[in-house]
């Protein structure tokens, strides 16, 4: 998912002793081998992930591991290593699903692949990538809000892979910190050219869809060709830390539109629609891959909320085929009509 | 006083409620599935929403003007005991789409909501408790009765079919067209949603959702003793898409999957059933 690889990879390659193999970027291929095997009316993100183990395993992996949960996530893992088991491949999978992803029973799967590890350095590697998952975020957050008014082309870009490189590097929570100060800085002193009362435009969704950059065909970057600021508040950091904590604030704050906690991410993507709404926003673009259940029963509330506060919303569903030329050409009717509402 | 129970995913889980009002002297409305509703149900719903959510909606429409309340819960049963998403939102959606007052609670503490509920609608604590434990009583013997009655096909000497899908799929009376087909040929059918819980463990150990939990243990249960398993699922039904694929991966007997879209045309699925039946009664 995007560039969260780095991180996990710097927590797995620190802690246990295994040759760790990064799967290759996804690509048509994968989608193509990952729709080949999967069931019919299965949300788009099993193909992807399907896609990737294969690949993976085709480069010669023999341990698999596959964390999530939340809505139907949480039971891929077992459909897939069915699939990938009657595909003749000899593998372990690792399963830390919600429900099942305690301490104890991490500590025992870790301690099967490698007899020597330590928990100790175990708990400060995890701190550090904790850590280096926050200010990637941070940093992502501000190339969000300025990359669409870049002076240099690519400068962001390349600043953000240089980073990345960097952080990889680290070995304690010190140097990491001063690493991100200086590229923050960095960061802010690129030049940029950006007007007082730009447009603004929110992204909410579905998780996987949001973050995949491949998934979402590079909608972001469409985005910022179009000089538009963008806000988008699904991430790792608060996937894993800030999740409750977003709910309860949610339940909390659109009690007129909400009263139960919802599936999933809907709960947390209506109140950011309202939010959005609050803060007067120029549009929101609400992406989804087809077939999200939690999704399909949040998008009438949220359609009506938009539709109360006057604020224009898109949606886009993401499938295996979808063409990409019909995304573009809504995205730029909906640009040229913000644009014109400003007007 | 009126009280409305739209006739679709809840309601076949919840029918000690129906037992529960009648015994307080409060009618019931709901109404058979027909194509009026489905139709009702289509305009309120977006287009990617399930069959199912689709003719709940549209239920709820239909009972707007004929009657007071419209009862609506969170059906909640802890982390390792979910529902389907879309049973998560079935009040909010029903409170922002559609302009009717609804009665809800959440299921996790039954008595003690039963009880706000009564005392909303005017009832003494006392009554309430009273007609809350007859109810159950009722219910439970009603439940077991069906239970033997399901597990006691299995002795008989026909050809014998389990049918696996969720209650408001199976019991649905315009989606029971379908299950007319079987039933014209001479074959026992074996329902999945009353079985308990007990042998999902050995096909599956992820599962976490209550129902489909269900399921997967009447698959196993039966497995040695029918001839044929029929799935029926409505078409973008999000538990069955992953739970029914690996159920259909692990087990070695005929078995066919009957995915509804609408039912404007029968005859593709006439065809398959009786292809089915055929090779029932050969093997």
């Amino acid at each position: 998912m995007g560039n969260y690889y780095i991180p996990a990879k710097y927590l797995l390659s620190h802690i246990v002793d295994a040759d760790i193999i990064i799967p290759p970027f996804i690509t048509a291929k994968t989608i193509e081998l990952g729709s080949k095997y999967s069931p019919d009316f299965v949300c788009t993100p099993f193909k992807y992930t399907l896609g990737t183990m294969i690949e993976s395993l085709e480069q010669g992996a023999s341990i698999l591991i596959q964390f999530g949960g939340g809505c139907r996530y949480g039971y891929y893992s077992e459909l897939q290593e069915q699939i990938l088991k009657e595909l003749g491949y000899k593998f372990e999978l690792l399963n830390l699903v919600s429900g099942k992803a305690n301490i104890k029973r991490i500590y025992k799967m870790i301690k099967r692949i490698d007899k020597k590890f330590n928990i100790f350095k175990g708990l400060y590697h995890l701190y550090i990538a904790k850590n280096m998952v926050k200010y990637m975020d941070r940093v992502d957050d501000y190339i969000r809000k300025n990359v669409g008014f870049e002076v240099n082309k690519n400068s962001f870009d390349n600043l953000n892979k240089e980073m990345l490189d960097k952080f990889s590097k680290v070995n304690n929570p010190i140097s990491l910190y001063i690493l991100y100060k200086k590229y923050f800085h960095k960061f802010k002193k690129l030049k940029i050219n950006k007007p007082k009362n730009c447009l603004k435009v929110g992204v909410i969704g579905e998780l996987y869809t949001l973050m995949e950059p491949f998934s979402n065909y590079y909608l972001e970057k469409e985005l910022a060709s179009y000089n538009i600021e963008i806000k988008r508040f699904t991430n790792v950091n608060y996937l894993l830390f800030k999740n409750k904590k977003t709910i309860k604030k949610a339940l909390r704050k659109s009690k007129k539109y909400m009263k139960y906690k919802m599936c999933a991410d809907a709960s947390s993507n209506i109140y950011w629609t309202k939010y959005l709404c609050n803060k007067k926003y120029d549009g929101i673009i609400h992406i989804k891959s087809s077939f999200c259940t939690p999704e399909i029963g949040s998008m009438p509330i949220i359609d009506k909320i938009a539709n109360n506060y006057n604020v224009p919303i898109i949606y886009f569903s993401f499938d295996a085929n979808t063409s990409e030329v019909g995304i573009k050409t809504r995205l730029e009717a909906f640009y040229d009509m913000i644009e014109m509402r400003r007007q | 006083m009126k009280i409305g129970l739209p006739k679709g995913l809840y309601y076949y889980y919840c029918k000690k409620w129906v037992y529960f009002f009648n015994e307080l002297g409060i009618e019931v409305v709901s109404f058979d599935t027909n194509k009026e509703i489905l139709e009702l149900g289509n305009n309120v719903a977006t287009s990617e929403m399930c069959l199912s959510l689709k003719i709940f909606l549209g239920h709820v429409v239909y009972l707007k003007d004929k009657c007071d309340y419209i009862l609506i819960p969170k059906l909640n049963y802890g982390i390792k005991d979910q529902m389907c998403s879309n049973f998560d939102c079935l009040y909010d959606l029903c409170n922002n789409l559609i302009d009717i007052k609804i009665l809800t609670f959440d299921s996790k503490k039954e008595i003690k909501n039963f009880i706000k509920i009564g005392k909303e609608l005017g009832f003494k604590r006392n009554e309430i408790k009273r007609a809350y434990l007859k109810a159950s009583i009722k219910y439970n013997k009603e439940l077991k009765k069906l239970k033997i009655e399901n597990i006691n096909k299995l002795n008989s000497s026909n050809k014998k079919i389990l049918l696996v899908g969720h209650s408001y799929n199976i019991r649905d009376k315009y989606l029971n067209e379908i299950i007319d087909i079987i039933k014209k040929y001479n074959v026992e059918i074996i329902y999945s949603d009353l079985f308990d819980d007990d042998y999902y463990f050995y096909l599956s150990k992820d599962l976490y959702w209550k129902y489909s939990k269900k399921n997967v243990s009447s698959v196993i249960f039966c497995k040695e003793k029918v001839d044929g398993i029929v799935f029926l699922t409505t078409f973008p039904c999000g538990l069955d898409s992953l739970v029914n694929e690996l159920v259909m991966r692990k087990i070695d007997k005929p078995y066919l999957n009957l995915i509804i879209d609408d039912l404007d045309s029968l005859a593709g699925m006439e065809t398959r059933i009786e292809s089915f039946v055929d090779i029932i009664e050969q093997a």
